[in-house]
Parts: C-alpha cells; structure tokens; sequence
C-alpha cells in the first residue's frame, strides 16, 4: 500500500519538512535575536542585520563590573535551588503516604490539598504579604523560600507515581520489619529518582524565573533575584539596549542549558501533568 | 510504567466513592488493629510539613483576602471596619471596570488562541519528520525563559520606527506601528507574545494526548476510505477530550488569574498606554503595593477569586469533570 502512494508521500513530506521548519526557526528567532544584540556595539542594536558586524563582549564586561550581578545570580542560585530541595522531600513524603498509606478522611484531603492548585499567588499576594509581613519575613532569604515552597502539583504528580509502584513491594518490607520511614527513605525515594529529576529540573527552571513574589517581598537590593535585577536595570537604563540584552543572555542562558540538558526530563514532567 | 498509574488509580479509587476504600479499612481494621493506627500516624506525620504550608501560605490567605475586603487599611498597618464600602467603590471605579473588560477579551482570545496554536503544533511535530526532535525543541525553548527576559525582548523587537518588526514591515511594503505605544495594539501584541511563549507548552500536553489514541483507530479509518480531515473530526478530537478539558481549565484559570502574563505586563507595558494592558489581577496589584490600598485590593481579588471559582464550576458541569480522573 506505501509503495504505490509513494511519489505523493514524498511531495507532501517534503512541505511538511520545510513549513514545519521553517515554523520552528521563526518561533525561536527572537532568542536568537537577544543573543546576537547582546554581542553588538551600542550604534547597531537596531540595525536589521541577524549578525553583529563587529562582535563584542564589552555589554557583558559592563553588567558584571557596574552591577553586582553575580551576587544578585547567587542569591537565585540559593533561593531557587533551596525552594527545590525542600519542596521535593516535602512533596514526595506526603505523595508517599497519600499514595501508599491507608487513613481516615485519605481522599477527602487530597482533595482539598488538590484544589489548592487553582489558587495561584497573584489572587491571594495581598493577603500572603500581609502575613509574611506580620512574620517578620520581609527582605529575609526565608521570606522569599518558604512562602513559594508548598504547592499541590507537585504532591499530586508524585502520589500519582507511588500509586504505580507494586503495593507488595512495601508489604514484604514490613513484614521484613521496616518502618514506615525506612520504606520511604530506601525503597521509595530511590524508586523515584527519574521523577524527581525531572521535578527538579523544573522546580529550579519556574524558581529561578520568579518574578512577581521576590519583587513584592524584598526591596533591599542584597536580596534581590535576578529577574528583578534586570527589570529594574531597564528601568534605568532605558536605552541601552544592547546591555539589556547582555544581562538577558546572562539570565536566560542558565534555563536554556538546563533545558537543552535535561529537554526529556523535563517534557516528561509536563506530560505528566497533562492528567486524563 | 505509563500504564500502571492509571490501573491502580482506577483500583483504589472506584468511581462510586470511597465505598472500597472505607470497608476495607474496616475489615482490616479488627485484625490488624495496631497496624492501621500506626499507618494513619505515619501517614499523617508524612503529609504534616505540606499541610501546614499549605495551610499557612495558601489556605489562611485565601480566608483573609475574603475577610480584609471588609477593611479599609492605612500605610501604617491600621485597620477599620468599613462594611461592603470597598465593593460598592468597586462597582463605581472606572478603571477597575475597565480593567475586568480588559481580562474578559484577554482571556476570550487567549484560551482559544492557545489551543488551536497548541494541538495545531502538536499535529504538525506529531509526523515522522527529518530532525523532528530538533523542530519540537525550538518550538518549546520560549517557554523555559523567564517572562520577564520575555519581555525585553519583545520591547526592543516591537519598538516604533526602528524596531526589528516594523523594519520587516517595511521590507514588504507595509505601515508599522508603535505596536506597544498605541492602545489600539499593545493588548494584541502582549497576548501575541503570551501565545508565541506558552504554546509549546500546550504542544507537549497535546502531543501526550495524541500519543494516547491507538494507532488501530486510524488504520480502520482508512480502509474504511477516510480521509484526514473526517479522521480528525471523528477520532482525534473526540479521543483528546481529557486533554482538551485539561488545556482549557489551566490555560482559563492562568488567563483570568493572570499568572500567563503578570511579569510580562508589568514590564513590557506597565498596563499601559492608557491602561489598555491593565489585566485585573495587575491593577489589583497596583492598588495594593503603589497605593497600599489593601483593602480595597482584596476586595477586588476575591471578587476574582469568585469569578474563578464560578467558571471552574461551569467547566466541570459542562464537561460533567471531563472525565478528569483525580479522585
């Protein structure tokens, strides 16, 4: 049957190739486009050429010299990297046991936990920094962590990967004598390595991308995280694009190296969360 | 593995409840008394960090945005009773009308828009293509850059006269425009970038949700002569109808939330130019932490917060849950 439609496949495939193609460049030109602005002199930003006539690295040299811009990359670095940590041994413990673990009111709760995930923060930030203010955390490392670090997708991704686990598996443990802890801590947890990678990836990408609860909870500029960093350098700098462009290049290339690391990871993680 | 999850997500919980559930706990409960205590204590222990910060930082303020509307509050942390003034100044303030106005045609052109871009790629990355790992790569890599780098680029992409957009314009022949200075345009291009940024995204979502329909469907199809676009009418949309309900209830609930394009807004076009981008959600904002008005922004939020919840209920009746398998 493939042989006597062959001639036609081919044409058609051929299209295909070249619109997907030719789609996919365009979509991801103006990345491209930051990268080459950030490499050129101050007078060709807005020249139409895609290459930069006299390359330079003069707009990077000026975002690190002028700016404390590796201080503001290791206060992310720390935030985002913390949110990760604890928001994964938090998640998966609690996806454990509502996975794996029999209680009363089991359902009933994951089902509250779960609807917490159509609050998103710009509905309740009013109130939650009205709170954390109360607390005391405001322009503190832990106002910018804890606050962000609890959130319902993760426990529900991780529940539904335990539930997939042979439930035998944890009654032959116990009847070898583990405790609960042990079972989470060597047979659980090691199970889930590729889950949590890829939530890990994922984790750091949304945290270090934060935008709108590290520009409400800290104005001290020792705290500030690199999303911040570089709106405000806009604000200052209105003009001068090209080394707007540069801290854009220092900001988006840690994502985009994680992406193109650890790409499957990380589309898993979203597949997972695509539920049917 | 992909298949196990749904197998005994399906065993534990029967779609009539938690019938199973509860009498096998019963049954077991007489013999294996001490077990199941010491299980509901373990599992509780397990579950207490989450629920306590979730309790603290999402469920507490959702109680307190409801409460503080009925609050004028002052710069200095003073509060005052006020009753429903900050709701009836609400129906009365112009830009906060404006600003819902703003969200409905938002969320109007986003949601569909990000479907269609959406399932459109996934159908198109979805053939045996040289490279197509390469293809679904770059139509993703928007999607992993933060909103805010997002936005800078966009700014200088669109900028008047000399931006790279009005300078491909001219080549053809065509007017540019001050595409983020002129309020006719700067909502369409904020919602233009929004879906170049989140439409990978989706892409994936529904590249899962084809890859779940079975190859079999299709090869019966064409015997029986049809053609792509009846095999798409009568198979593939029908089949990705979770998928389908998924997308629009998280792409509806971040529109209307604002969660797609708050850093975007905010830098790109600080809801301006005459607050034609002034999403509810920023203008809320605005009076909150330009004007410390939080009062009157918690007011306008659970106002939101009401509206969200209503439209979740109409998506869930609508589609009766979807076939949404959460519980």
């Amino acid at each position: 049957m493939d042989r006597v439609k062959a001639p036609v496949f081919r044409v058609s495939r051929w299209m295909l190739f070249f619109s997907t193609a030719t789609l996919a460049i365009i979509t991801a030109s103006p990345l491209v486009w930051m990268i080459s602005a950030s490499l050129k002199e101050p007078g060709e930003i807005f020249n139409s050429s895609l290459l930069p006539q006299h390359p330079t690295l003069d707009n990077f040299r000026y975002v690190f010299t002028q700016l404390p811009f590796l201080r503001y990359i290791l206060n992310t670095f720390f935030v985002a990297g913390t949110i990760t940590v604890i928001a994964l041994l938090f998640h998966s413990m609690a996806g454990y046991a509502f996975a794996r673990l029999r209680f009363p009111g089991r359902e009933s709760i994951f089902l509250i936990i779960f609807s917490t995930f159509l609050v998103s923060l710009q509905v309740i930030i009013v109130p939650l920094f009205i709170l954390v203010q109360k607390m005391g955390l405001v322009n503190t490392y832990a106002g910018l962590i804890i606050p962000v670090t609890f959130n319902a997708f993760g426990i529900f991704l991780l529940r539904q990967f335990y539930l997939g686990i042979p439930a035998d598996l944890q009654e032959a443990a116990i009847i070898d004598g583990a405790s609960y802890w042990g079972i989470y801590w060597n047979i659980m947890l090691p199970l889930s390595r590729p889950i949590l990678s890829a939530l890990a990836v994922f984790f750091f990408l949304v945290n270090w991308n934060a935008f709108i609860w590290p520009l409400t909870i800290t104005s001290n500029q020792d705290l500030w995280m690199v999303q911040i960093a570089i709106a405000s350098f806009q604000g200052q700098y209105s003009a001068a694009w090209n080394y707007i462009m540069a801290a854009s290049v220092v900001v988006a290339i840690p994502t985009l190296v994680l992406f193109f690391l650890f790409q499957r990871q990380l589309v898993e993680s979203i597949k997972t969360t695509g539920i049917k | 593995m992909d298949d196990q999850p749904r197998l005994s997500l399906d065993g534990v919980q029967p779609s009539s409840g938690r019938g199973l559930g509860g009498s096998a706990l019963q049954r077991r409960g007489q013999t294996y008394w001490s077990r199941s205590r010491k299980e509901a204590l373990a599992a509780w222990l397990f579950i207490l960090p989450d629920f306590i910060g979730l309790l603290i930082f999402v469920a507490v303020p959702m109680v307190l945005s409801l409460s503080l509307g009925f609050f004028s509050v002052n710069g200095f942390g003073g509060y005052k009773f006020i009753g429903l003034a900050n709701y009836s100044r609400m129906f009365h303030d112009p830009l906060f009308l404006e600003s819902i106005e703003v969200t409905i045609i938002y969320v109007v052109v986003l949601v569909p828009g990000l479907y269609v871009t959406g399932l459109g790629l996934a159908l198109l990355v979805q053939q045996k293509i040289p490279f197509i790992g390469l293809w679904r790569s770059l139509f993703f890599m928007p999607y992993v850059v933060s909103l805010v780098v997002i936005a800078l680029i966009w700014k200088v992409l669109l900028i008047e006269k000399v931006g790279f957009l009005n300078q491909m314009l001219a080549l053809v022949g065509l007017q540019g425009q001050a595409w983020l200075g002129d309020p006719k345009f700067a909502l369409g291009a904020v919602l233009a970038v929004t879906i170049w940024f989140l439409m990978g995204y989706y892409m994936i979502i529904f590249l899962s949700g084809l890859q779940e329909i079975p190859r079999e469907y299709y090869e019966a199809a064409r015997i029986d002569g049809a053609n792509a676009w009846t095999m798409f009418i009568n198979i593939t949309l029908p089949l990705l109808r979770p998928t389908s309900f998924f997308v629009i209830l998280v792409s509806t609930v971040a529109a209307v939330s604002g969660s797609s394009s708050f850093d975007l807004i905010y830098v790109m076009t600080n809801g301006g130019p005459a607050n034609s981008t002034s999403l509810a959600v920023f203008y809320i904002y605005e009076q909150a932490f330009k004007f410390n008005d939080y009062g009157y922004a918690a007011a306008m939020a659970s106002t939101v917060v009401v509206i969200l919840l209503a439209i979740t209920v109409v998506l869930f009746a609508l589609t009766r849950g979807g076939r949404f398998h959460l519980a």
